[in-house]
């Protein structure tokens, strides 16, 4: 990357819906895509009378996602109004947490395996859990000017997870985004589904630079509306330029003017500032009466700690410590998801050849998810044939060069790597049988041992060719070094 | 003798024994609501007809030998700020003149299953602010002790029809004295529960954390009757107590032995009506010949829970009330008219070539929103959603909101160290009797204080209940209120009743009506 005159700062908010059955207040489902308004009961419209009563299905995994993240859990959490007008949020009041959150301080660690970025530790402002308000829809046709609302989301439980200012690049912004939904992927909290709304990003940008060696830093702007890590990637390359561009021709720097809010226009490739009558918002928060405050106890924290499954960074540094595996390979199975490192482990335990069967894995099994758009639960080969494969090849029962052959006739035929190999009529070829074969080559063809013996090596390639085609059983490698000895001692 | 001059306990006993029907006593209760309700407007609206229909529904059942609910047969009112799927909910304002809950509140649900008769639904202040019910959007209700009189609010229907022998049973709410301000103006008796005994799901809130539904009858017998039939932990109320509910009923006429009673110096200070104050005092000597100790108390902070009421409340209210906003329900204003008026603002801010105004000019949306709470809400209502929102705001929230925690803290403290020494706190309910109609509407701080001696129950959380303990000399009823630790309705019930059973204060009933 060119060096750039400035160091772009990037923190992220990053809200996670919970992957709950009922929603957060009411016992309503959050299912995705039904009809409008079928979702919805008199709590979660916001009906007088109604009054909220905690998921505590939700604020479980609330727990278990910031404690995964590192986080402080406080014994003491309340839940807080946060008010403003808008028709997608029926109360007027959104409930959310505002100064006693349900966790803070806390980090993820980043890395990336390519090596464009050091190592490093996010830190973790908080963790906190509120309510989804509705969904506006605006009818833009011709002529029309009316707006719907459906209200299915109202209620929804979100996580919100706040990072510190600590990304340096968008490359960061996006390992992070990557590794916290590897995260929740992990210990199953939510579905992260971008395009449903279920992981939602905004990022706060600013750049820091040196102006006669004094530093400055620009005004911070929130960007909105980011619907794939790609855009955040995109929005906040172009945020950066953006802003250097401000700043070459205003001199303006934080403080000087205040926080704008800019929407991302994926189409168009560019961030718009946003009105700023709409932001100047305060949303006079104060402790919802209608809810109790949420008490969690050390030994709760424990118990949920230790409950808590393997997480990625974890997983990784096992497959590094345990299995041999290079951060590389650790990193491409691990971030493949859990259920494709257990179908690798439990190859690799059972050929006793983990980085032959890393291999395997990384390269023709998850080619053929990919290419069939499959998950590895319906992949046709079972980790344990797979480990027979491994073996096979490892035994020598299988040549090398013919284990791809195998492979495909094991997905093709359904069947084990032994049936796949006798099927193909693959037989151990005897090292004299060999030697007998090359010899009879060697003899047959004076004018390639000649220019064998001359220097050039490559002309032995001939022979190869013509050994498979007299038994296709034999390792083409060792065809070559047995005709290459044999051509030199005649 | 009328048969709505028997209390709700005698009706009940009438009932079973046969002597009587449902019918009949809704009957009587219906024909008592067309003959008085006219001068005192208590009710804002009867359900005559499916009132009948569910008393005859209970007369057949009980004729059939089937266990009916603790009430059954029995006629009740209840507050229009309660919701009921069967018929509106107005909370007496225009903003929800037209609304229809899909849902029941937990205590009408309750109501219904104990096989009361829901005969109407009573006036009150708009969204319940206020003292003396002139705040009603709909009507104004009168004294049935003196017509050019206030009944009190919230709660003034409720108190009027059960002061007017309409019906033997009526529910209300008590933010801030507003079950037990009316009972006290009216002469009939009201319970505010401690906050989480009753449910307030349901309920319309005005604020949160105060709002504490409650019983209103002619005697503690009858009270805790229905305090029995509504109380109770709810699963839809997270502020719900999970306490059992006392067989109130039963437990009411079991007399208080060595009964300590604290009285609070302060209470008796200026600004105290003579005649209301040597009302209470002859009421306290009552308790000393029935075997009281009576003792001084303090409670000290008890005279800013006034200022800190009228901070939290407000406060509460202001984000309660952000709902009504005629996106999704209740009032809007006329589309029509609405987009003419913006028109209208945006040709003259153009002619004059006021960009900034034009720049400033509202949304189609946010015009609706300040149209529809404009026209919607009525004065009170509207000086209190400011002073919450207020209160609430960015710089004001530490002095105002939060330092009327701390004070509601200390105002609790003061309780329970005073209930270390006393059982029950007696004291008034208001300075005075009933005061004449319009005669603060102009005065709004006034009518606040006028909650000064019944607002700290709620900033506490404890019950209290107000009963009538004599008359003033033109005639006006007097009340007593009582005061317990939390969770201490029985005693306070059983406290009442002692005294009901040595006075006949309670038997009297108003001329006029």
């Amino acid at each position: 990357m060119p060096e750039q005159p400035y160091t772009t700062v990037i923190g992220l908010e990053v809200h996670v819906q919970l992957a709950t059955q009922s929603k957060l207040f009411c016992r309503c489902s959050t299912q995705f895509g039904a009809e409008p308004n079928t979702q919805t009961c008199p709590v979660c419209t916001g009906l007088p009378g109604t009054l909220p009563v905690m998921n505590a299905h939700a604020f479980e995994l609330s727990l278990q996602t910031a404690i995964a993240l590192n986080c402080d859990i406080p014994g003491f959490t309340k839940w807080d109004r946060k008010q403003y007008y808008y028709p997608d949020l029926p109360k007027g009041y959104q409930i959310s947490q505002f100064d006693l959150p349900m966790s803070d301080d806390g980090y993820l660690e980043i890395a990336d395996p390519k090596d464009r970025f050091e190592p490093k530790r996010v830190r973790i402002l908080r963790a906190h859990l509120e309510e989804d308000a509705g969904k506006s829809v605006h009818d833009e046709a011709a002529g029309k000017a009316d707006s719907e609302i459906d209200l299915n989301r109202t209620g929804t439980p979100l996580l919100e997870i706040v990072s510190e200012p600590d990304m340096r690049s968008s490359l960061e912004a996006r390992a992070f985004l990557q590794e916290l939904k590897l995260l929740l992927t992990y210990i199953g909290v939510s579905d992260c589904n971008m395009q449903e709304g279920s992981l939602r990003v905004d990022a706060n940008v600013n750049l820091h630079l040196e102006k006669d060696s004094e530093k400055v830093a620009t005004p911070i702007v929130e960007i909105k509306n980011m619907n794939s890590f790609r855009a955040v990637e995109r929005a906040i390359d172009y945020e950066a330029k953006r802003q250097y561009d401000e700043w070459q021709e205003t001199g303006r720097r934080l403080g000087e003017s205040p926080k704008q809010t800019r929407g991302w226009d994926d189409a168009a490739g560019v961030t718009r500032g946003q009105r700023s009558k709409e932001e100047s918002s305060d949303y006079r928060y104060f402790p919802d009466p209608d809810l109790m405050p949420v008490t969690t106890t050390a030994e709760q924290v424990e118990a949920v700690r230790a409950a808590l499954p393997e997480l990625p960074a974890g997983l990784r540094q096992r497959l590094g410590d345990d299995y041999s595996l290079g951060h590389y390979d650790a990193d491409v199975l691990v971030n493949q998801g859990r259920p494709v490192v257990d179908y690798y482990l439990t190859a690799a335990d059972a050929s006793g050849d983990p980085k032959l069967t890393c291999n395997w894995v990384t390269q023709e099994v998850l080619r053929e998810l990919k290419d069939k758009e499959i998950t590895i639960e319906q992949f046709g080969v079972s980790a344990e044939r797979l480990a027979g494969l491994v073996k096979g090849i490892d035994s020598g029962a299988i040549p090398g060069p013919r284990g791809r052959e195998v492979f495909t006739t094991m997905l093709a035929d359904d069947c084990d790597a032994q049936e796949a190999t006798s099927k193909l009529g693959i037989e151990q070829v005897d090292e004299s049988e060999l030697v007998a074969l090359c010899q009879k080559l060697v003899d047959a063809n004076p004018k390639i041992v000649a220019d064998v013996k001359a220097g050039k090596q490559q002309a032995v390639g001939a022979l190869i060719g013509q050994a498979k085609a007299q038994n296709p059983n034999v390792d083409p490698g060792r065809v070559r070094e047995i005709c290459l000895e044999l051509a030199q001692q005649s | 003798m009328s048969l709505l001059d028997r209390s709700a306990c005698q009706l009940l006993a009438d009932l079973k024994a046969g002597e009587i029907s449902s019918v009949e006593l809704t009957q009587a209760s219906l024909d008592r609501i067309e003959a008085a309700d006219e001068k005192v407007g208590a009710f804002l609206q009867q359900s005559g007809r499916a009132a009948l229909a569910a008393a005859e529904q209970i007369d057949v059942r009980r004729a059939a030998g089937e266990q009916l609910g603790i009430l059954a047969g029995l006629p009740v009112a209840v507050k229009d700020v309660l919701c009921d799927s069967t018929t509106t909910t107005t909370c007496a304002s225009k903003m929800l003149a037209n609304f229809r809950p899909p849902y029941d509140s937990t205590v009408v649900a309750k109501l219904r299953s104990a096989d009361a008769v829901l005969v109407g639904r009573t006036n009150m202040d708009e969204f319940a602010m206020g003292g003396s019910t002139e705040n009603s959007a709909v009507q104004l209700t009168r004294n049935p002790w003196d017509l050019q009189r206030a009944p009190g609010g919230s709660s003034g229907g409720a108190a009027a029809c059960v002061a007017a022998g309409m019906v033997p049973l009526s529910i209300g709410t008590d933010t801030g004295g507003s079950i037990r301000q009316p009972a006290g103006l009216c002469g009939v008796v009201g319970m505010k529960p401690t906050y989480g005994r009753v449910s307030r799901y349901g309920l319309v809130a005005f604020a949160s954390s105060l709002d504490q539904v409650g019983p209103l009858a002619r005697t503690a017998e009858d009270v805790a009757l229905l305090l029995e039939a509504i109380a109770g932990h709810d699963p839809r109320d997270s502020t719900s107590l999970e306490e059992a509910t006392p067989a109130y009923s039963q437990s009411v006429s079991k007399p208080l032995e060595n009964m300590r009673i604290g009285v609070v110096k302060e209470q008796f200070a200026t600004g105290l009506n003579s005649e209301v104050e040597t009302a209470v005092r002859d009421a306290i000597a009552v308790y000393e010949s029935l075997g009281a100790t009576v003792k001084e108390v303090e409670l000290p902070h008890s005279k800013y829970g006034v200022a800190a009421y009228y901070v939290i409340a407000p406060s509460e209210a202001s984000s309660n009330l952000a709902r009504y906003d005629g996106a999704h329900y209740g009032h809007r204003t006329d589309q029509a008219e609405m987009m003419a008026e913006l028109e209208a603002e945006r040709k003259q801010l153009s002619e004059s070539g006021d960009q900034r105004g034009l720049d400033n000019l509202d949304t189609p949306l946010i015009r609706m929103y300040r149209r529809s709470r404009a026209e919607g809400f009525g004065p009170e209502v509207k000086r209190r959603i400011m002073l919450g929102t207020y209160a609430l705001s960015a710089g004001y929230y530490d002095a105002y909101y939060l330092k009327a925690l701390k004070v509601r803290r200390l105002i609790r403290q003061d309780y329970d160290k005073a209930f270390e020494d006393v059982d029950l706190i007696a004291g008034p309910v208001t300075a005075s009797p009933a005061f004449k109609l319009g005669e603060m509407v102009d005065d709004p701080l006034a009518m606040y204080l006028v909650d000064l001696y019944t607002v700290s129950a709620n900033l506490a959380g404890l019950p209290g209940l107000s009963m009538p303990c004599g008359f003033s000399e033109a005639g006006l009823p007097i009340g007593l209120q009582l005061q317990a630790p939390p969770l201490k309705e029985q005693r306070l019930l059983k406290a009442a009743h002692m005294y009901q059973q040595t006075t006949d204060w309670h038997t009297r009933r108003p001329p006029e009506t």
